[in-house]
């Protein structure tokens, strides 16, 4: 029945219970990352979603797992391995896309995500916007483009405040998890 | 003075440049992980070209998507043709969009507002 403490089959049910479309646990890399987003396409041309919410999802999409991958890179450089891997699931229910990712980071960072997006939760939609543009214009460059726009632009896009929890896993690292709704209409 | 023909991929877009005609496309999807290698090139000869560019520079951008690592690379580019607006010379920016994607004109909207470009919002039935 078990196997290292796992019950497959309540696993099963829970991916099950939540429409669990696509799930993933390891390292993101660009190889990954990019199969993920085509299955993910895929899925959506499928399920006959209509354009404008399937341009929001796979926008969002895009912006989680880059985050993912831009995240892992980092510790890889830093010597990190185990830390280094993340989880993603995307699932829906009736009224919307759920999109659910965790990463470790570590302790020292927490501060500044957290900060940044409970600022993003303050804002409405013309506050988002002027945000947008205000760090979009500044001269901060993330090594490959970036730059910190991506959490503004999933809570832009999704129009949901974002839902988000940080874990002490031990002196150096958290587990950083972000909950994202997009709804369907 | 050159040209570039870079072919549209899942992740980049479709990149056409003619420093003869002054006529800048870029269609298709951006979504590199690594924007700025993809854009270097590009802004590149932009640069070159802002040296000594035609009287009338024209740019059409018709992007599914693009990712927020693209969206800094984009203001570069525009960045480099609001400098050679500036010097006197008539720039041009068309900016695509299907009819109902709300994202993408207010993308438009938002680099609109930044670059002192003339920058014309165009509408584009759903393919």
């Amino acid at each position: 029945m078990s196997f290292l403490n796992l019950n497959i089959y309540d696993f099963y049910q829970k991916m099950e219970s939540n429409d669990i479309m696509l799930s993933f646990k390891g390292d993101v890399t660009a190889e990954m990352l990019t199969s993920m987003l085509q299955i993910m396409e895929t899925k959506l041309d499928h399920l006959g979603e209509g354009n404008k919410v399937k341009r929001k999802v796979y926008n969002v999409l895009v912006e989680c797992l880059q985050n993912l991958y831009h995240h892992r890179d980092e510790m890889k450089r830093k010597g990190v391995n185990e830390e280094s891997a993340a989880i993603f699931m995307i699932g829906r229910d009736e009224s919307s896309y759920n999109i659910v990712t965790g990463n470790y980071i570590t302790t020292d960072r927490v501060l500044k995500l957290k900060s940044r997006i409970d600022h993003v939760n303050t804002l409405d939609r013309d506050g988002l916007k002027s945000f947008y543009k205000e760090v979009l214009s500044n001269d901060e460059r993330g090594e490959k483009g970036g730059g910190g726009l991506g959490i503004i632009d999933i809570a832009r896009k999704s129009k949901q405040k974002l839902v988000y929890d940080f874990m002490d896993v031990d002196e150096t690292y958290s587990f950083f998890s972000l909950y994202i709704k997009i709804p369907q209409k | 003075m050159g040209k570039i023909s870079i072919e549209g991929t899942s992740k980049t877009p479709t990149v056409l440049f003619d420093s003869e005609s002054g006529v800048m496309e870029l269609k298709g999807r951006s979504i590199p992980e690594n924007s700025i290698e993809f854009y270097k090139p590009i802004v590149e000869s932009l640069d070159d070209y802002s040296k000594g560019p035609k009287s009338a520079t024209k740019v059409e951008i018709q992007l599914e998507y693009f990712n927020t690592s693209s969206s800094k690379c984009i203001l570069d580019l525009f960045k480099k043709l609001e400098s050679i607006h500036k010097a006197g010379n008539e720039v041009k920016i068309n900016w695509y969009y299907e009819e109902d994607d709300e994202d993408m004109l207010e993308a438009g909207e938002d680099y609109q507002a930044i670059i002192k470009v003339p920058f014309t919002m165009i509408e584009v039935e759903e393919e």
